[in-house]
């Protein structure tokens, strides 16, 4: 039995010596990583067979292992896998936390507008006063950010990097800042935009590591800058149409002994992408702090009117499900269900992304509109709980003094169950504080994108995540604190 | 008949399938004390909760003051100024003070000025017992004290008949005589009481005209000293027994 054990545990690690695993985000695409249509375990991609180079190479199997693209730094570095690839940016606060390769792509930051701008955008600097969007943790999103106060335009951030496209095609957006390779892929699918010719920015694609690792990134470097000598690189990025006069140029600097090539070749890049050295954390977390503050009062602001639409929409419905007839009761009950039986953020992606045809609601509006009505069907639902709680003698003691029924609801029925319905109003408002990050995915920036962003510039979640519970917990703790308060006042006998 | 405050002739009225009420005739004259009494289940609480407007009736006749009641029991305009009610468990409206308890319909529904209104609550308080506990809620307030706040609500529309559910089952001996008295000083200033109550004694000694209600109908009606002492029907004495069987 013993033996048997020892022989099941050689073997497992045996198979783990055999296998290189590999994280990428399969979300993000051809031509890195996207999901074979006819067999969605499978994954194809310039990154697919760079991996697949390099597990060859070390004589070891591939292994994909799907993972966020914005938290693929946070995975490798936890050992979820051993690299991480999937147009991984280079930049010095990953180097600052992560064991980096050698570049193995160069990119340009470049700028896409709609064929009838492409005169009037050709630079940042034309965009003033104007929306444009990045994804979110890129280097793009920095220079954007950057660009906010220097260029005055306004950045926007999104969770993919489809809907960036799509939405400056519609017009929510009039300029999209991302890499070339997306930039080009995007102007194959959705025609009428126009790529401006200069670049933004350069930077380059990296394999990330954990520090641990120093071996691995040894025979990484090793075989990259092998495969850039014999040409095995250039065949794959010609495979997937990437190839371009800017990659010669990049491999020879990297073969003439460059690990990084941070800090060189930026044209005009808005100041954000050539901090060679990553500023110590203190002073990231200084800088960041304002644009933390202003996503919380994001988050409050938001969570307040989505509140108040809720108690206001749940109240009507409350109200029609228990004086209504039966056709507007059973109305109201499906569209209840409905509403909590389906998840918020698919209801959020109609609102924004499926309705866009129908009526274009800009991102405030439409997270409202999502938030708040997910929440009036489940506020309904405790105002009709309450408003039944309060006893029918009652209610029948007014009618014999003559009261209609709006006015027992007005005078006797609605305070006594407000009373009720507060505690449970309560837990939901702090619930949907925590849930209005949701709507980040509709490029809000919230305090948990903020967030978010901040950590993948910082390289840790550390920082970045307890000054975020601390901003949540500082909105939600008065609150519940001040419910519980009224509570005990209204139930506790004075006498 | 018009010199009777309360008129109701025949009345019928139906739960579901079950028939609670069987033709049931009752009149109550101007400053009379009438007690209503039966057996559990007889139909005595229906009986006040149709002339409330309270149920609707499916045949007969309710006419208060000159008012024939709709039998749908749709809410009349001017009912609430001809009946009033005082339930059982007195339903005071448990968010609001017991002075606010009695001004709110005056107020939101009368349309009197708030400061009369609250003058008047303050007087029928005070003439009830009550007016040291004006702020108190309802949840503080003794069973006793509750009933005289509930007693002042119904008659702050000054209405002519006061239909009171069981008033004695709460209180005890001591308090139901207190509450005897109570019910004197209205009908001496001209109010009509119709009253459903299990206590024989209390009939006795301050109804001035008792009915016997048994399986929907009335079976028995006259003086109270007369009735309770030489019944003749069956439902009455069985009434008589259960109550001096019973644990009180």
């Amino acid at each position: 039995m013993c033996a048997l054990l020892v022989l099941a545990g050689c073997a497992a690690r045996v198979f783990a010596g055999g296998v290189l695993r590999w994280g990428g985000d399969a979300e993000g695409g051809a031509p890195y990583v996207e999901a074979d249509a006819n067999d969605p375990t499978k994954v194809r991609g310039f990154d697919v067979e760079i991996a697949e180079m390099l597990a060859k190479a070390m004589g070891r199997t591939p292994q994909f292992v799907q993972a966020a693209f914005a938290s693929l730094d946070q995975s490798v570095k936890r050992g979820d896998f051993d690299l991480a690839l999937s147009g991984v940016e280079d930049s010095a606060a990953k180097r600052a936390e992560l064991a980096v390769s050698v570049p193995y792509y160069e990119f340009r930051e470049v700028l896409t507008v709609r064929e009838a701008d492409r005169e009037r955008f050709g630079t940042l600097k034309d965009l003033a006063g104007h929306k444009v969007a990045t994804l979110s943790g890129t280097t793009a999103w920095e220079i954007l950010s950057a660009a906010q106060s220097e260029h005055h335009i306004e950045a926007v951030s999104y969770d993919d990097d489809m809907h960036p496209y799509s939405d400056l095609a519609n017009g929510r957006v009039d300029a999209v800042l991302l890499d070339n390779v997306i930039a080009d892929r995007s102007m194959r699918r959705q025609p009428g935009l126009f790529t401006q010719p200069g670049a933004v920015a350069v930077g380059h694609y990296v394999i990330l590591m954990s520090k641990e690792q120093g071996a691995l990134q040894k025979s990484v470097n090793a075989e990259l800058r092998a495969a850039m000598a014999d040409g095995r690189l250039e065949t794959i990025f010609r495979k997937w149409k990437v190839w371009n006069d800017d990659q010669p140029a990049m491999h020879k600097r990297v073969l003439a002994g460059a690990d990084s090539l941070l800090g060189e070749a930026q044209p005009d890049a808005a100041g954000a992408t050539n901090a060679t050295n990553a500023p110590p954390v203190w002073t990231l977390t200084i800088r960041y702090l304002p644009s933390l503050l202003r996503a919380a009062v994001i988050t409050l602001v938001l969570s307040c009117v989505a509140m108040l639409l809720a108690v206001s929409v749940g109240f009507a419905i409350a109200i029609g499900r228990v004086y209504g007839g039966p056709a507007l009761r059973s109305l109201l009950t499906v569209v209840v269900e409905v509403t909590r039986g389906t998840p918020v953020l698919l209801q959020l992606f109609v609102i924004y992304y499926g309705l866009a045809a129908v009526v274009r609601l800009p991102p405030f509006v439409a997270a409202l509109v999502g938030l708040g009505f997910n929440y009036a069907a489940y506020e309904s639902e405790i105002y009709r709980a309450a408003l039944e709680a309060v006893p029918r003698g009652q209610l029948e003691a007014a009618r014999t003094l003559g009261f209609t029924i709006w006015k027992t609801l007005r005078l006797i029925r609605g305070p006594q169950a407000f009373r009720y319905a507060l505690a449970p109003m309560t837990n939901d408002f702090v619930a949907l504080l925590k849930d209005s990050s949701l709507v980040s995915v509709l490029t809000v920036v919230e305090l948990t994108k903020q967030t978010q962003i901040f950590a993948t510039n910082l390289g840790t979640w550390a920082i970045p995540g307890a000054l975020c519970a601390a901003m949540y917990l500082a909105m939600s703790w008065p609150l519940a604190r001040l419910a519980g308060r009224l509570e005990t006042k209204w139930k506790a006998p004075t006498a | 008949m018009s010199a009777k405050v309360l008129n109701v002739e025949g009345l019928r009225l139906s739960r579901g399938k079950r028939e609670i009420l069987r033709g049931v005739d009752v009149s109550v004259g101007a400053s009379e004390l009438v007690a209503l009494m039966g057996l559990s289940g007889s139909g005595k609480t229906t009986v006040l909760r149709a002339i409330a407007g309270l149920d609707p009736f499916s045949a007969g006749r309710i006419e208060v003051d000159g008012l024939a009641l709709n039998p749908n029991a749709t809410l009349h305009s001017e009912l609430h100024r001809k009946v009033g009610m005082v339930f059982q468990f007195h339903c005071l409206w448990e968010h609001l003070t017991a002075a606010e308890n009695v001004w709110l319909a005056p107020v939101h529904v009368y349309g009197t000025a708030p400061t009369d209104a609250r003058a008047r609550a303050r007087e029928l308080l005070a003439d009830l017992g009550v007016a040291h506990r004006e702020s108190a809620l309802p949840r503080e307030l003794s069973g006793g004290e509750a009933q005289r706040v509930a007693i002042a609500r119904a008659l702050a529309a000054d209405p002519k008949l006061l239909l009171m559910d069981e008033p004695t089952a709460s209180l005890d001996p001591a308090r139901r005589g207190e509450l005897g008295e109570t019910m004197r000083t209205l009908t001496a200033k001209g109010r009509s009481l119709l009253v459903t109550c299990h206590d024989d004694d209390f009939v006795r000694n301050f109804a001035t005209r008792v009915l016997v209600l048994a399986e929907g109908q009335v079976v028995e009606e006259g003086d109270p000293r007369t009735v309770l002492t030489t019944s003749k029907h069956e439902a009455t004495r069985r009434l008589l027994d259960v109550r001096s069987a019973g644990p009180s």
